[in-house]
């Protein structure tokens, strides 16, 4: 280290961040380590900050049996899309390389409580959760797996919709995620779906809200247009509370809101109640 | 001629003859195409949506389930059908008339002109989402025939919402996308005045779509657009349509699933 670094300061902020955490939404100071044992969600507000998709089935599955495939399946450029901040292919390579994953969900077999599942995680921080071909494709992949190894799928969504790089393409995957769904519930198996913060546009119209069961994170958005759309379409504000999961299960599309903390209990519950 | 003409246009040209309001819409096809048509209205829950009509229809010699989106000619008729944006009510109505198909043994057609399902709050509300997405798992196992006409404009989930079947044919200068021009540019350019490029960069033309094959055909338009000689445009769509109904009808029901089913596996898959 150089003489004419700061170390001293830099290492008391660094320790600042380590200890405290802030909470997004009711921007209460939480030691880290609460923040972390209560999985991210605020003590104070219950705010639940979005979670990678490591993370993610760390919390719902047990401990070491989550079993990735079809990881090279991943992603692609049919247009060969540019937009005015360069090209997708680029934007696509940063973003693997920062989440360490290949496209936006994971998908593999795990045992939630001992109940053999194939799982499907999506994680938000990769291009917004955006349902790409590669999405659609290990999405229909994992479904299909489920078919072969009669096992109930679980998807959890985290995505703002179609992913517009890939135009035409990614509209597709809509139908093509559905197809194979619709495969899956004919040969009588369960498939669960978890809507987190946000499932909207493409994701919601599609996988997402054909499970046996929806079942939603609290204050998770959800809705299918955007709100700066909807709002410009009909020239009044919104209420506040539009959109959120308590919105839409108020009104019939999600079959329960269940907290973070108690979300593996309630899948291994519910699939109990279907035979597995 | 028409074909020299038709090369000189860019995607922001095809856009404006697609949505160009003298195009024929789906009261010209059910005139021009159609011998019989007989509405039913009503998805049992809600309500009629105006924005999405169906109905028995007798093209040529074929009976059919027909199903489309209304845009209207001039501002009465356009705000009676929410400018062809169906609510889930539409969504609801289409899948009642293609199950009604399925029982009756009738194929269906599916007419697609929407800028887009609409974004309101009520079409929030009585879930606009898990509308259209029912009729994705349903349309990938519709038990009858299904043709698919991208008419006009194809909006994103709003024209999928119809538009999941066996063949998928387009007209000329109509444009199917992910998103508006428009909408695309105001987000990725950051700059609404840019959809022009985000129309060509999207590749949203039948000739685009062909080669990406997402579609299966394309309906020649008359030059200068569908709107210029709806007569010949609609006789060409007529003409399409029997031909890809009559291949169709030959398959056998398990052969006919398997082959949609491998169609949308296919797409995005590299």
């Amino acid at each position: 280290m150089s003489w004419f670094e700061k170390p001293a300061k830099a290492a008391a902020s660094a320790s600042a961040e380590t200890v405290w955490a802030v909470c997004p939404s009711c921007k209460a100071y939480i030691a880290r380590t609460t923040w972390q044992e209560a999985g991210k969600v605020c003590p104070r507000c219950n705010y639940h900050e979005r979670l990678s998709g490591r993370e993610r089935i760390a919390m719902l599955t047990d401990t070491g049996s989550f079993k990735e495939f079809n990881a090279a399946v991943g992603v692609n450029d049919p247009l060969g899309f540019k937009d005015a901040s360069g090209s997708y292919k680029d934007k696509a390579a940063n973003t693997a390389a920062k989440t360490g994953a290949g496209e936006a969900v994971l998908t593999g077999t795990a045992k939630i409580n001992k109940s053999a599942v194939v799982l499907g995680v999506m994680d938000f921080k990769f291009l917004g959760g955006s349902l790409g071909s590669g999405t659609g494709e290990r999405i229909l992949l994992a479904a299909e797996k489920a078919v072969a190894l009669k096992r109930p799928l679980i998807i959890v969504s985290a995505s703002g919709g179609a992913r517009m790089h890939e135009g035409i393409v990614s509209l597709m995957q809509m139908a093509k995620t559905c197809a194979a769904i619709a495969r899956l519930k004919e040969a009588g198996l369960p498939y669960i779906s978890i809507l987190t913060d946000p499932t909207t546009g493409g994701v919601s119209a599609s996988y997402a809200m054909v499970g046996d069961l929806n079942i939603a994170e609290p204050k998770a958005l959800i809705g299918f247009a955007g709100r700066r759309v909807i709002e410009q379409t009909i020239k009044q504000k919104l209420p506040d509370d539009f959109q959120t999961a308590e919105y839409t299960m108020a009104h019939g599309f999600i079959d329960n809101i269940v907290p973070r903390k108690k979300l593996k209990a309630f899948v291994a519950k519910v699939l109990r109640y279907a035979g597995f | 001629m028409a074909k020299e003409t038709q090369k000189k246009l860019s995607a922001w040209d095809i856009v404006q003859i697609a949505r160009h309001a003298e195009r024929p819409n789906i009261r010209d096809i059910i005139r021009l195409v159609c011998s019989d048509f007989v509405e039913l209205h009503g998805d049992r829950l809600f309500g009629d949506d105006r924005g999405l009509i169906g109905g028995f229809a007798t093209i040529g010699s074929e009976k059919v389930m027909m199903i489309g989106h209304r845009k209207g000619r001039g501002v009465e008729e356009n705000i009676d059908a929410n400018f062809g944006m169906a609510s889930p009510e539409g969504y609801r109505k289409a899948m009642r008339l293609m199950r009604l198909a399925e029982k009756y043994g009738l194929p269906v057609v599916s007419f697609v002109d929407t800028p887009g399902a609409y974004p309101g709050i009520e079409a929030e509300a009585r879930g606009q989402a898990e509308a259209i997405a029912h009729n994705l798992e349903f349309m990938s196992t519709l038990r009858t025939p299904m043709v698919i006409v991208i008419c006009g404009e194809g909006g994103s989930g709003g024209a999928l919402g119809i538009a999941v079947g066996d063949r998928i044919l387009m007209l000329q200068n109509a444009v199917y996308s992910v998103i508006s021009p428009e909408g695309c540019a105001s987000i990725l350019w950051r700059d609404g005045t840019k959809a022009p490029q985000a129309a060509e960069t999207l590749k949203i033309t039948a000739d685009s779509l062909k080669k990406l094959g997402i579609i299966d055909e394309i309906v020649p338009e008359p030059a200068g657009g569908a709107h210029t000689d709806p007569a010949a445009a609609l006789a060409a769509v007529k003409k399409a349509v029997l031909a890809n109904l009559a291949s169709l009808k030959k398959l056998p029901l398990d052969e006919l699933l398997q082959q949609r089913y491998d169609k949308f596996s296919a797409m995005g898959r590299f």
